[in-house]
This record gives structure tokens, C-alpha cells and sequence, in this order.
């Protein structure tokens, strides 16, 4: 075998920390290198040119290149060494900057490192066999999960572009939190006049099946061929007979269900449809609070229901749908101000978060749009605003910014003034962050135009004191402390992860960071897609984000699984598990073991064996770590490649061999 | 060349290519300074970890091997990392019978974003195989047993 090593410099990110002229002077002395050299950018046009016209001077047969981490740029070399009319397997990485250059200083022993880590790569190569990858078909479908803006905006663009879209959403309405604003920032437009309109294309689009009140689960399945199966939870109406007159809501008696889509500002009725523009608009029981479920009696919705909908025996039903791809655009929940003791959230009644004053401020919330205390229905004339709750705290294990926090507050004071002229807002805030399009002049305006006052400065504690509350902070640019006394307190909440996403993540095998958002493939170069092919994000539930970045976010991932779909057939990764049929004794330790059901027991010659589905195996290797004969082997991490990085590494020939 | 010379150890490690190799890289591209006693092989799944990859390792002079995964319930192949830490429990019980010292093997948990945590995991383990010292020269029993041990599992 010739092989041909090369030394990336990276600039100076690698060569700044590692010799590398001499760790490709070194590597030349291993085994079977024939061609070795320093390359200054590996990655770039010149030093692919450079890896491809070695290939060819020297008639090489495999390359390393010793550089950044595979999880980089593999798949760009593996092309590199393809255009030169090698087998894109016959390539091996050394990641000589993330795991030596960056984390070590001294230069000597970095040295040393590389060229272990280079010699590692080499061993393995010589190991190493040209792979074919094979094609298969994919499911032109896509799962979206999620129906707030950036799950309708994913599910909109592909159904337009012509996919079967089945979007599930686990509330009995899509829209998510924004169908619970009032207007949007910056530019004050009413936003179920924006949300609307989208809501319903959804609900007519001929490609979407919308499954409201309905959850993931179980996916399984690979790229282009999931299989999800959707509980859809007992609503006790037919949905199909439902019109949606809402009559039942008018004559229901129990009036002290929690209003969920009012954020727990006043209750509703035990049969309800969240508001009037839900879609799908149809109504559903909460039967922790109807008569009927608790107590046996009533049954007046049965009654006075003219299409005859109600079914008090339902029971969730199983669905399953078949998909290629997977949107997850399952947002972000709201902090729980009540953390905070010494604000009081959540105990003083005219305390309360940002996005139930959104409801109060909303003409179909519960008050009509008409700003009142929730205590006793006054009209407020001093309005708090206090900035971070929930933010940008390590105290409460949220150091992260929630982003959009800044601009809503401002947005509130706002509308506040619209609403009540007489009214003065203050706003206690850290650091003002308006970096999108028009936020700045947006916050400006609040202060200028609408005579809002900013005290930077957090707020130690609230207390209330007759009827009104004292709202005691710093003032860190006067330096001095101030005490406001308000009518109303609003906490701008933080945003955190959805509640369940580790979970969700589990199930759709994706990772999660330590706050719970999932995690993007690269965060620059990769924002939307994951390391779990097929499966694209959307929305707040990477992390937190405003609208227009949800929007964003969602037609990009709809992009993605359209450009996924733009082939028939997609190409599988050819780095699977392959069966020794001589040495297989057919006990089927692997078959059970394979968590993805990719190995089935096959016959031979009237003896059973094992025999891997391609497409269905993940390349996980778990079934070659359980073979006691070594009869199955993950192709490219053979147990012989690793056990030549192993001896790389250890060169103490004390056994000689365990093969 | 010996991968170890003056006071380097020879440390070997096994990740996963998901979670825990991402999380050396977070480490490196935070620039979170590390002993550079620790190689790392990479591997799809901590669950294509083959116990007899460490006793290789260990067998061939190294002086420590640390195995490295997903978060269990957090693996990319959904159970390989439970796999895994069944194999390394029973690995960890099996290697005093060898006459191996067990501390010089470990395994953890990292996720592709705790880089900070992985910072820590060499450093820790690096300077706990430096508290024991390069591994002793194998007796020709221990040789025998090992190469009964291969036998076996050939
Ligand atoms: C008080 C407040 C005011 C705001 N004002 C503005 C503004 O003026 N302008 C602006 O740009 N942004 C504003 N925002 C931010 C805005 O709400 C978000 O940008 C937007 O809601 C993000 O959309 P999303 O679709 O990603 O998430 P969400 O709106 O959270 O939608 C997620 C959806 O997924 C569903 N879901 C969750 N888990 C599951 C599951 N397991 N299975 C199925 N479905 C699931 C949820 O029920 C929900 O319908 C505001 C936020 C708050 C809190
Ligand atoms: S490598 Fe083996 S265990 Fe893993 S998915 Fe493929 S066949 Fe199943
Ligand atoms: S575990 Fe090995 S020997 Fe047993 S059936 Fe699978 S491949 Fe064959």
C-alpha cells in the first residue's frame, strides 16, 4: 500500500503549537507512507489540489490528513480523495487541532502527540477497504411536531413545495405562543392578523394532515424511512362531527376549567375551544374539570350538541404514519417566575408574567383587551416592568440571554400607554439587546416617544403595600436605590426549553444541550439540520428565539428536507455491519441485540445465519461487540482497524496477537 | 518512536463519535487546556467498545484507559452507551482477577457540549494514572493468562 500523509498548518492554529515539518518528516518513516508534506490550508482550494496531484504523482492508495476534527471536514476530504480516483474510505483523519494544538501549550509534547495520532490514522488505513455505498428509496413525507410560527412556516413551504406534510401538535390548537400576543415587535402589527391567515392555509392545505391534541410515541426508522406512531388523546368529541358552533361551551356549567390559552388569567368552561380562531376549531373536555367525569352527573353538552359529537368513552387512539424526514419545532416554555420568592410571582395576584399581560392586553383575552388588575379590575396607572427574570442568572441556573425579552418589554410599555394614555411604565432592565432590524429604534421609541422610563438596575424585591406594590431596586447608573410603588407588575419570564424535550430529543434521537434546547448540527454551518439524519429543527426549541428568526429558521428547514427530497433514491452510508457467513454460528446474539432491528436470521445452506438489512443498520457496531465469534463486523471500524490504532498506541509487543 | 517519553504516561481513550468525541472538540475549540498524556480512538458508539480493545491497550504497556460516551438514555443509537456500561461494569470486576490494577481503567459520560466537563475528566484522570505511575512490567503468569484470555475469545 503507498499512503500519503498531510500536515495541516491551519494557519497558525495548528502550526502555532505543533512542528508540523517534522511530523511529516517523521510520519514518511512509517510503514507504507511513500509520500508525506506540510500543506498550509489542507481544507482550502489549493491544499485539495496539492492532496489530489499527490495522489496521482505518486500513485498513492490511501490518504491521511492530519488537521481539524473529522466531525469537520471528513466528508470534504472524502471527496477530495474521490476526485482524484481514489475510494472515498481509503481516508483517514488525525485531528491534531481540537484534540492537541488548542488544548496544550507546550510544543514539544504536541509534536509528539501529532504524530501518534498520525501514525494511529496510519495503522488504521492500512486496514482500511474501498467501500460501495448503495442507494434506496425515500418516502417523500415529512413530519412536522410542533405547531407554534416555526412548524407552520416548515409545514406551509414544504407543502407548497409539494411534500405530504403531517403535522402534529400536542394542544388542541396550532399557533403556539404566538397566537397568544397581542401585537408583534417592532413593527406593532396585530398578530393574529399575521398568524391567522397561515393557520388557516394550513388547515387547508390539501398536503397537511393536522393531528391536534396528539403526541409523539415512538419514531423509528431511519433517513427517508420513519415510521412515527402519533397517539392522538382522547378529546371525548368527534372531531369529524364537530362544527365548532361552540354551543356547548355557551350551556357547560362547569365555568372553573384552567384557561390554558389565557395563560391561567381567568378559567373557562370544562368543553371548550381555546379561542375563537383555533384550528382545527373543534372542542374538546377537560376532564379533570367537567361534572360528568367527576362527580357522574351533568351530560348537558351531549345534550345541546346539535351533530351529537360528544363521546365521553373515548379513549386515545394510535395512529401511525410513515415519513422520510422529520421537522422538530417544538418551542420553548416560559421560566417559572415563582423562583424568584422575594418577587412574589405567582403569589400576589397583580404580579404576573409577560405573557398573561400579553392575554390582558389582547381583545380576545379575557378582559377584552381592556387592561385591569387581576385583583380587583382596576385600570393601572403605574405599570413595572421588571427585565431578566429568569435570565441571564446563574443563580437560577439560567445564564443564557432569552433574547427577545428586551424587545417585548419595550413592546408592553408601548401598547400600555396605547391602552391606559394616563399610565407611566417603568422597565428595570440590565442591558438593553435590540441587534434586529429596527429593535433599537423600536426601544428608543418606547423611552422617547412614549415617555417610558429605564432604570438599569435589578429589582431586590417586591412587596405589597395597601393596595398598590413596592418594587425596590438599584438604579446601578445613578447609583442609587429606588422604590416605585405600581398597580400592576409585569416579570418578563425567561424563555427555557420546552417542558419533556429531553425526552422528545430521546425519542427522535437527537442530542439536547444542558438546558434542554436540541442541539444543531455545527452552530454555524449546520444550524438546522442534527447529527441524526433526516431530522431538522425549527423555532425556539434550538434555543430562544423571536419570530422572524423562528420564520426564518422554519422555511430553512423545509429547504433542507426539499433538497433531501430532491432525489429518489438517497445514497445509504456504506460503514455498516456485514456478516462473515464461514465463521457465523447463527445464535442470534446479534439479531437480538441490534437496537434498530437491522439483522435478521436468514438460512444458508439449511444452517440459520445472520444477514444485516444495509439500509436499516445505523452503523452503531453493537452487534460486533457482541459476537463471541467476531463473525460480524462494522465495516471501516473492523475490529482489526481498531486494534491497529490500539497497537499504534501501545507498541509493547508483550502479546503478540489476539486475533 | 514510544508514544511516551519523559514524563508522559501512555493514555488511551475510546470515544464515542457523537457525544463525547464532540465534546473533546467543544474542549478544543473553547481552548480549554488539557495534559496531553490522552489519545483518542474514535469510535461510532461506546457500545462497539470491545472489552478486549482494553485489555489490548492495557496488555501492550498503557499506563491508563479511559472510555468515554453518550449520557446514558442520551445515546445517538438509542441504547448502545446501556450496552456499553454493562461490558465496562463487568470489565471493571474482571481486572483485578487479571492482576490488573482497575483503577487505570475508567469510563464516563459526556456530552457534545459539556467541553468544560471534559476539561476536567482528562485532567482528573490523567493525574490519577500519574498517582499510580507507568504500569508495572506484566509477569510471564499474567502473559500466559492473557494470552489464555485471547485464546478463548478467538
Ligand atoms: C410574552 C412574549 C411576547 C413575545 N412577543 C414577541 C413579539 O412581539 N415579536 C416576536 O418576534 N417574538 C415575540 N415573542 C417570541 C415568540 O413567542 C417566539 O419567537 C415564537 O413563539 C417561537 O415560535 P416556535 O414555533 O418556535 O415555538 P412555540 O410558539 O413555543 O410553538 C411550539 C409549539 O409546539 C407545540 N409542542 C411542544 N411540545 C410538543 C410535543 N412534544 N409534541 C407536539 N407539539 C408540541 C406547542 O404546543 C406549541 O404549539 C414573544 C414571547 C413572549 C414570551
Ligand atoms: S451495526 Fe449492528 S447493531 Fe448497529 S445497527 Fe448495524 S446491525 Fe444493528
Ligand atoms: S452474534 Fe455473530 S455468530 Fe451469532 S448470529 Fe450474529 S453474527 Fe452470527
Amino acid at each position: 500500500m503507498r499512503i500519503g500523509v498531510f500536515v495541516c498548518h491551519c494557519g497558525s492554529n495548528i502550526a502555532g503549537n505543533v512542528d508540523v515539518g517534522s511530523v511529516a518528516e517523521q510520519a514518511l518513516s512509517l510503514p507504507d507512507v511513500a509520500f508525506a508534506s506540510d500543506t498550509m490550508y489542507a481544507c482550502a482550494e489549493q491544499g485539495q489540489e496539492g492532496i489530489i496531484e499527490a495522489i496521482r504523482d505518486h500513485g498513492l492508495d490511501g490518504v491521511v490528513v492530519a488537521s481539524c476534527t473529522p466531525r469537520m471536514h471528513e466528508p470534504t476530504f472524502r471527496r477530495t480523495v474521490e476526485r482524484a480516483g481514489l475510494n472515498r474510505y481509503m481516508f483517514e483523519m488525525a485531528n491534531i487541532r481540537e484534540h492537541v494544538s488548542w488544548i496544550g501549550k507546550d510544543k514539544e509534547a504536541n509534536t509528539r502527540k501529532a504524530l501518534d495520532l498520525v501514525s494511529m490514522a496510519v495503522s488504521k488505513l492500512r486496514y482500511d477497504r474501498p467501500l460501495t455505498p448503495k442507494s434506496f428509496e425515500v418516502n417523500k413525507r415529512v413530519m412536522v411536531v410542533g405547531g407554534g410560527v416555526a412548524g407552520i412556516q416548515a409545514a406551509l413551504d414544504c407543502a407548497n413545495g409539494g411534500l405530504e406534510v403531517v403535522l402534529v401538535e400536542k394542544q388542541s390548537t396550532i399557533g403556539g405562543k404566538m397566537a397568544k400576543l397581542d401585537k408583534t415587535f417592532p413593527t406593532v402589527d396585530c398578530s393574529s392578523c399575521i398568524l391567522g391567515p397561515k393557520m388557516v392555509d394550513v388547515s387547508q392545505h390539501p398536503n397537511i394532515t393536522l393531528y391536534a391534541s396528539s403526541e409523539i410515541d415512538e419514531l423509528s426508522g431511519y433517513v427517508g424511512n420513519y415510521t412515527a406512531t402519533i397517539r392522538r388523546k382522547a378529546t371525548y368529541v368527534d372531531w369529524e362531527a364537530c362544527t365548532g358552533c361552540g354551543l356547548c361551551m355557551e350551556k357547560c356549567p362547569s365555568k372553573k376549567s384552567a384557561d390554558y390559552f389565557n395563560e391561567g388569567v381567568g378559567t373557562t368552561t370544562a368543553i371548550n375551544i381555546p379561542f375563537p380562531q383555533a384550528i382545527p376549531k373543534k372542542a374538546s373536555i377537560d376532564p379533570d374539570f367537567c361534572i360528568r367525569f367527576t362527580k357522574g352527573k351533568c351530560g348537558v353538552c351531549a345534550k345541546v350538541c346539535p351533530t351529537e359529537a360528544i363521546r365521553y368513552e373515548q379513549e386515545d387512539e394510535l395512529v401511525t404514519e410513515e415519513v422520510g424526514a422529520v421537522i422538530a419545532a417544538t418551542g420553548f416554555d416560559l421560566f417559572d417566575t415563582s423562583k424568584y420568592a422575594q418577587y412574589g410571582g405567582g403569589r400576589y395576584p397583580d404580579v404576573i408574567t409577560s405573557l398573561q399581560y400579553e392575554r390582558l392586553l389582547s381583545a380576545s383575552g379575557p378582559t377584552g383587551g381592556h387592561v385591569k388588575r387581576p385583583s380587583d379590575g382596576k385600570e393601572p396607572e403605574t405599570v413595572v416592568f421588571v427585565q431578566c427574570v429568569g435570565s441571564r442568572d446563574k443563580s437560577v441556573d439560567r445564564p443564557y440571554c432569552s433574547g427577545f425579552c428586551c424587545m417585548y418589554t419595550a413592546k408592553q410599555a408601548i401598547l400600555t400607554k396605547d391602552h391606559l394614555p394616563g399610565s407611566q411604565s417603568y422597565v428595570f432592565y440590565m442591558d438593553i439587546r435590540a441587534p434586529g432590524k429596527l429593535y433599537d429604534e423600536f426601544t428608543r421609541r418606547a423611552m422617547e416617544e412614549y415617555d417610558t422610563r429605564y432604570i438599569r438596575g435589578r429589582v431586590a424585591m417586591i412587596y405589597p403595600k395597601g393596595d398598590k406594590y413596592v418594587v425596590r431596586g438599584a438604579d446601578t447608573l445613578a447609583g442609587t436605590q429606588v422604590e416605585i410603588e405600581a398597580d400592576l407588575v409585569v416579570l418578563a419570564a425567561g424563555a427555557e426549553s420546552a417542558k419533556g424535550s429531553p425526552r422528545m430529543a430521546e425519542k427522535l434521537r437527537i442530542s439536547y444541550d444542558k438546558y434542554g434546547f436540541f442541539m444543531e448540527s455545527h452552530p454555524k454551518l449546520r444550524p438546522v439540520e442534527t447529527n441524526t439524519a433526516g431530522v431538522f429543527l425549527a423555532g425556539a426549541c434550538q434555543g430562544p428565539k423571536d419570530i422572524p428568526s423562528s420564520v426564518s429558521q422554519g422555511s430553512a428547514a423545509a429547504s433542507k428536507v426539499l433538497e433531501m427530497f430532491s432525489k429518489d433514491m438517497l445514497e445509504s452510508d456504506p460503514q455498516v455491519a456485514a456478516v462473515d457467513i464461514k465463521r457465523c454460528i447463527g445464535c442470534g446474539k446479534c439479531v437480538q441485540t441490534c437496537p434498530f432491528g437491522a439483522i435478521e436470521e436468514t438460512d444458508f445452506r439449511g444452517q440459520p445465519k445472520a444477514g444485516v438489512i444495509e439500509t436499516v443498520c445505523q452503523g452503531c457496531g453493537l452487534c460486533t461487540a457482541t459476537c463471541p465469534q467476531g463473525a460480524i463486523q462494522l465495516q471501516h471500524f473492523t475490529d482489526n482497524q481498531i486494534l491497529a490504532e490500539v497497537n499504534a498506541l501501545c507498541r509493547q509487543p508483550l502479546v503478540t496477537s489476539f486475533e | 518512536m514510544p508514544a511516551a517519553t519523559g514524563d508522559e504516561l501512555r493514555i488511551v481513550g475510546f470515544l464515542c463519535n457523537w457525544c463525547s468525541y464532540g465534546g473533546a472538540d467543544t474542549a478544543g475549540v473553547g481552548r480549554f487546556q488539557q495534559p496531553t498524556d490522552l489519545r483518542i480512538i474514535r469510535v461510532p458508539c461506546s457500545g462497539r467498545i470491545d472489552p478486549l480493545f482494553i485489555l489490548r491497550a492495557l496488555f501492550h504497556g498503557a499506563d491508563g484507559v479511559l472510555v468515554s460516551g453518550c449520557h446514558p438514555r442520551d445515546c445517538h443509537y438509542s441504547e448502545g452507551n446501556l450496552y456499553a456500561r454493562r461490558r465496562l461494569e463487568v470489565l471493571k470486576r474482571f481486572l483485578p482477577i487479571l492482576g490488573m490494577d482497575e483503577r487505570r481503567f475508567e469510563y464516563t459520560w459526556v456530552s457534545a457540549s459539556e467541553g468544560k466537563k471534559w476539561q476536567t475528566v482528562v485532567h482528573k484522570f490523567t493525574e490519577a494514572i500519574h498517582e499510580l505511575g507507568p504500569a508495572p512490567a506484566l509477569s510471564e503468569a499474567q502473559v500466559a493468562r492473557a494470552q489464555a484470555v485471547a485464546a478463548d475469545a478467538a
